[in-house]
């Protein structure tokens, strides 16, 4: 039976007086996996912080596990990658598997479980994204694509039913791109892991995605990507708003 | 001799204590103030305690207060002037280190007007502002002893907690962490320290000894549980050097304790040179 984890009903954002989402409806299901893409300044990153709640709801409602948000306490159901995640201080002195370890920290209160116990979960998210040999390198040595890698550990090492990200492949090189979208892939298939992701890249996402969710203010496409593909490039400009340049996908 | 001295004179005993204790507390948590980027707020709160420190001498001379110290009006402001820095920070969001100017400014505009009335500078105010080895007191002691416990237990409690946030703040709060009341609560703990440091090593330097350890840590430690053990090494070397030296050579703590702290850097960052080079050429 689908599971509803987020509803997102009727929501508008305004900062000053510049419209950012305008009735924004939609909702995702228990083990989909989301692309929700658009430009620059589409309202991306507003809509990902509303449900995530960094930014107050100002009209409009949004569900997360059945609860509205303002209820909503995250005990490690959520999870997080941001886009900053590639602008953090690279001399911070902390190793892998210290940075994977911080995702661990919402488990954590009075009582808290042995370290050996810890290491054991560490260990093993490192060894989901294939890291697991750089365990103590320092997190600055690392490469983009590597750092990225360390960072969805962090963000699963908690076991999180929805992890939702922001531009992760910001700061990755183009070789790596696929692999990194092939590694979300088997988070999705393998552990069953919800994933929202956000990209302003249509082109590369469309072939793993099970729902692509476009985004310019309000919402002007959801729904599987195979017809959004197969729609003519007129139709898709339609759809996409006529700002938008569409990147065209060739496979 | 100075066993002799140690054993015989209670204040000297009193502070070599608060010397270990300050040597382990403020690396320990000057470890998380310098990777926060937040190595100036440590001078910021030093001269907010001045001017508690002042207002207390002022008050004392005046109006002969019994149960406050300079020590007490100190740890006062100090805890006063962390709560506005913090404020500040949220205020000024776009250029968060406004915030210390502002407090700096303020601390040493009060210190002036204090230490005015309290008709101007002499010998307390002297040790207050470079250290001294015959300075604390026994209910000093057991204050410092407190603050230290306090923010030792805080730290155990809260040492994921002020590591995630540390690195990657969007994420802890993400991840459920109170990343407002955890900022308090580090703030609040900072300005013990230095209220607690500066009987040793005075308002000027007492930023040094927060950070000075971790900046030669930081260059040899592989991992952040590594940075601060290394760091409390390195204040505790020069904690001990720095006073007994003092105490030979009649120069205020404050200098002995920084000066070795800055030849430990200096030799740490030449061994790691030659290490570097050896490594490369062999």
């Amino acid at each position: 039976m689908s599971n509803t984890l987020i509803n997102v009903n009727d929501v508008t954002h305004r900062y000053d007086r510049h419209t950012v989402l305008e009735n924004i409806s939609f909702s995702v299901e228990e083990g989909a996996f989301v692309g929700l893409v658009g430009p620059n300044g589409s309202g991306k990153t507003t809509i990902i912080k509303l449900m995530l709640g960094l930014e107050k709801l100002q009209k409009g409602s949004i569900e997360t596990f059945g609860k509205p948000i303002h209820k909503f306490t995250n005990k490690g159901h959520i999870s997080f990658v941001s886009q900053k995640a590639n602008s953090f201080n690279r001399g911070f002195p902390a190793t892998a598997k210290e940075v994977v370890g911080m995702g661990l920290t919402s488990k954590l209160s009075l009582l808290r479980p042995t370290t050996k116990k810890l290491e054991h979960h560490i260990y093993e998210a490192l060894d989901q994204v294939n890291m697991s040999e750089y365990a103590n390198t320092n997190i600055g040595d690392l490469s983009g694509g590597q750092q990225q890698r360390i960072f969805i550990a962090r963000s699963i090492v908690n076991k999180p039913r929805l992890l939702i990200l922001d531009e992760p492949t910001v700061g990755v090189d183009t070789e790596n791109v696929e692999q990194f979208y092939q590694l979300l892939s088997k988070l999705n298939d393998e552990l069953g892991i919800t994933l929202i992701l956000v990209s302003h890249d249509i082109g590369s996402i469309t072939t793993h995605v099970t729902d692509l969710l476009c985004l310019n203010k309000s919402i002007h496409y959801h729904g599987n990507p195979s017809d959004f593909e197969n729609m003519t490039d007129e139709q898709r400009s339609k759809l996409y708003g006529h700002d938008m340049h569409t990147i065209t996908h060739n496979h | 001799m100075l066993l002799d001295a140690l054993l015989s004179f209670e204040l000297l005993r009193n502070t070599f204590y608060t010397g270990l204790l300050v040597g382990f507390i403020a690396p320990l948590l000057g470890t998380f103030i310098v990777v926060r980027r937040l190595s100036l707020i440590a001078d910021g709160l030093s001269h907010v305690t001045l001017a508690g420190i002042a207002f207390g001498l002022f008050m004392q001379k005046k109006y002969t207060l019994l149960f406050l110290t300079p020590f007490h009006t100190g740890i006062i402001f100090s805890i006063i002037g962390a709560i506005v820095i913090e404020n500040l920070r949220s205020v000024y969001k776009a250029f968060q280190e406004i915030a210390i100017p502002i407090t700096l400014s303020l601390g040493v505009g009060l210190s002036v007007v204090f230490i005015a009335l309290a008709d101007g500078i002499n010998t307390d105010i002297f040790a207050y502002l470079f250290g001294s080895v015959a300075a604390v007191s026994r209910s000093d002691l057991y204050l410092i002893l407190v603050t230290t416990g306090l923010v030792l237990l805080l730290i155990i409690f809260l040492y994921k907690e002020l590591f995630a946030l540390s690195f990657d703040e969007e994420f802890a709060t993400v991840s459920g962490m109170r990343a407002k009341v955890i900022h308090y609560l580090f703030i609040i703990m900072t300005a013990l320290v230095i209220s607690a440091s500066i009987r040793i090593v005075g308002v000027l330097l007492v930023s040094a000894l927060m950070t000075l350890p971790v900046a030669t840590a930081i260059r040899v430690a592989k991992s952040f549980k590594q940075t601060i053990i290394y760091s409390i090494i390195y204040g505790e070397v020069a904690v001990i050097v720095g006073l007994v030296s003092g105490y030979y050579l009649e120069i205020p703590p404050g200098g002995t304790i920084v000066i070795t702290s800055a030849i430990l850097l200096g030799l740490t960052l030449l061994v790691k040179k030659w290490y570097l080079a050896y490594i490369y050429k062999g």
